[in-house]
């Protein structure tokens, strides 16, 4: 299933400017809001997200320093690398989350703190980590929250095929009616990234969306990272499991101790010396028996605390 | 066949295999839950408007003068020149000068105090925020408590009023510069800081009360249990502007108060402005609150139960719920006053103490319902 994309996005080669004000006075004398660009799409190739000599520090320490990363048009970039080792902040950085030492995060040409909230919401959605909700809102609720930016546009003519879309797609609509806060973590996870799908942005950043998520609903998620990065999107996706990453990602980040390690195409960047060294953890790299994408296996003692079956006699 | 791309299809009939069959379906079939949502909250407006004219005309007939139902509605439709009769002199000026400032003052302080009620919640995303959180109940019982206790007069009859707006305004705006550094404003540092205050209002009025001689604590006293006794058209016209202007203004964020239920970064991600908009709102929040307490002394308990109760019936969203509390505390406020001038009669009960009194078992009973029904608060 592709994606249909918005009315919008045959609009026009660049960025249109439209007024997309429909309210009274008193609305736009409480809102006073600039009038919002709706994109356009972005060419194939083209730089949809870029961190360029990112550094930040948190609480004295610098937790990234230095980093250039982009996130192109038609790909997914997976960010991987240890705990701690600053792969939450380069998101948060590329999200306009946290505040830059040094450099700067470009969102569709522009640098990222020059967008107003709402004109960035138009053109990037954001899954956290994790969802919370202060009031018990039904799923499909929240998955239309998603389609808040674009009100009053003339994209909201697309917004309950959206949202219909993006349950289909993450397999939400059996609980449609059901508030968010009754779900389990599993499930919250699929809603918020329903909710993210919804705003049908050119550029998605996911933060471990499959970290709740059992084995089909990870290889679900990535599926869905493909075929919008398929559809002309830029998709950019924190993971833990190296085998999601080998398999889905166009291109590998790896992140150690607030720097870019290595940055390229997974067979070319997962090898086992780098990952070894980098989780400070050895492991062996196989190439799938059917299709060659690199398996990552740590490597394990055997004998005394080593898996399960390899234990020597004599140890017990 | 497994390739890179992600061209996976070795489960057939997987999830690829819904395909646009499964969205249609669901574009063409309304979202059930939402549906009845939206009936009960225009079956909820209608019967609170319906309820509120009843609750009016009720109230402004009974009293120690008792004018019947018909007579109070001939006298109005008189004044509006669409027929009906005036009353005698006495009945008159009862109901013109005593009983309907009274019923209006009442609907505006209700209206403004949980429509505030239901805007604090939504901005901090707390279902247990109350416009006393923030200090401007306290701010305004230092101001009030000041002008009672120093006989301060400058205003004529209007210092104890004019004082208790100004420092409750005030209080709110410091809580705010307060708790703001580096350009944002942490919700956890707000509350804490508003604690603070109000632990610091309250001991000031504390002084104040022991200054004072026992006539003026008789009347300090009598300020901060709340009450409507004093309703004159001039208060009711000095609460309007304030009351009129939040009411308008509220409704404008109901959409962007929804997505600020996901968290602050996520409503930013949305293209939520969200330090403008609190800043917007809490300002709104004060006036309400300020002019609602400044002529009716402390009321609690409307601006946390009455959005609690409209969400429970008709769901969270906000676009109902901020009017709808407008609506109900305005209703409930009228009821209260009138069960407070009438159940003790010819004593007049505080208001604020009915409220309480009548508010806290209530919410209590509220609390374990909601807590049963959904499962927990987040």
């Amino acid at each position: 299933m592709t994606e249909q994309r918005g009315a919008t996005r045959q609009s026009g080669p660049a960025e249109q400017r439209r007024t997309t004000e429909r309210r009274g006075l008193l609305g736009r004398l409480a809102a006073r809001r600039a009038p919002r660009r709706v994109p356009g799409p972005l060419p194939r190739g083209a730089v949809a997200a870029e961190a360029r000599d990112v550094a930040v520090r948190l609480g004295g320490r610098l937790v990234l320093d230095g980093v250039d990363l982009a996130a192109n048009v038609g790909e997914v970039l997976a960010l991987v690398g240890p705990n701690g080792a600053g792969k939450s902040t380069l998101f948060a950085a590329l999200a306009g989350d946290v505040d830059v030492e040094r450099g700067g995060v470009w969102v569709c040409g522009r640098p990222a703190e020059q967008w107003g909230a709402a004109e960035l919401a138009l053109r990037r959605a954001v899954l956290p980590q994790s969802s919370s909700l202060a009031f018990p809102f039904t799923v499909a609720e929240v998955v239309a929250m998603g389609r808040a930016p674009w009100a009053g546009t003339p994209a909201a003519e697309d917004d309950s095929r959206a949202v219909a879309e993006a349950m289909a797609a993450t397999e939400v609509e059996g609980f449609a009616e059901r508030p968010f806060s009754a779900l389990s973590g599993g499930e919250r996870a699929r809603v918020s990234l329903a909710r993210a799908l919804a705003q049908r942005t050119g550029l998605l950043l996911l933060d471990e969306p499959t970290a709740a998520l059992d084995l089909r609903h990870q290889e679900l998620v990535l599926r869905i990272c493909r075929r919008r990065a398929a559809a002309g999107d830029a998709v950019v996706v924190v993971l833990h499991d190296l085998g999601l990453a080998a398999a889905y990602a166009d291109r590998v980040a790896v992140l150690s101790g607030g720097r870019l390690v290595a940055d390229g195409p997974p067979a070319s960047v997962l090898r086992a010396e780098l990952l070894s060294e980098v989780y400070r953890q050895p492991v062996e790299v196989l190439p799938h028996p059917s299709g060659g994408a690199p398996l990552v296996v740590p490597v394990r003692p055997v004998g005394g605390a080593g898996p399960r079956g390899t234990e020597i006699a004599g140890d017990r | 066949m497994t390739t890179v791309d992600g061209t996976r299809t070795e489960a057939p009939g997987g999830s690829d295999r819904r395909g646009p069959g499964g969205g249609a379906e669901a574009v063409d079939k309304p979202a059930g839950g939402a549906v009845v949502r939206r009936a009960s909250a225009t079956v909820l407006t209608l019967g609170l408007v319906g309820a509120l004219v009843v609750c009016a005309l009720l109230a402004a007939g009974i009293g120690a003068y008792d004018i019947p139902l018909g007579d109070v509605v001939g006298s109005l439709a008189h004044r509006l020149g669409l027929g009906g009769a005036p009353l005698d002199r006495v009945g008159e000026s009862v109901l013109w000068n005593v009983r309907l400032p009274r019923v209006v003052l009442a609907m505006l302080v209700g209206a403004s105090l949980a429509c505030a009620g239901a805007l604090m919640q939504g901005v901090f995303g707390n279902p247990l925020a109350e416009p006393g959180v923030i200090g401007v109940s306290a701010g305004a019982a230092v101001g009030a408590v000041a002008a009672i206790a120093f006989g301060l007069n400058f205003l004529g009859n209007w210092t104890v009023t004019g004082l208790a707006f100004v420092f409750g305004l005030a209080t709110v705006l410091l809580v705010y510069a307060l708790s703001r550094s580096g350009g944002r404003t942490e919700v956890v540092t707000l509350i804490l800081t508003g604690i603070a205050v109000n632990a610091f209002g309250f001991a000031l009025v504390g002084l104040f009360v022991f200054f004072a001689d026992s006539a003026q604590v008789t009347q300090i006293t009598f300020w901060q249990l709340g009450s409507l006794a004093q309703a004159t058209w001039p208060k009711v016209f000095a609460v309007l502007p304030c009351a009129l202007l939040g009411l308008l203004l509220a409704p404008l964020y109901a959409r962007k108060l929804d997505l600020l239920a996901l968290g602050e970064r996520p409503a930013r991600h949305l293209g939520v402005p969200v330090e403008r908009m609190r800043l917007v709102l809490i300002v709104v929040v004060a006036l309400l609150t300020a002019a609602a307490v400044a002529v009716a002394g402390i009321i609690t308990f409307v601006g946390l139960l009455v959005p609690h109760l409209l969400r429970m019936v008709a769901g969270p969203g906000h676009r109902f719920l901020i009017p709808g509390s407008a609506l109900g505390g305005a209703l409930v406020l009228l009821a209260a006053d009138l069960a407070a001038r009438t159940l003790a009669a010819p004593a007049e009960l505080p208001l604020g103490v009915l409220t309480a009194l009548i508010g806290s078992p209530f919410f209590f009973w509220l609390l374990r319902r909601t807590r049963r029904r959904q499962g927990g608060w987040a």
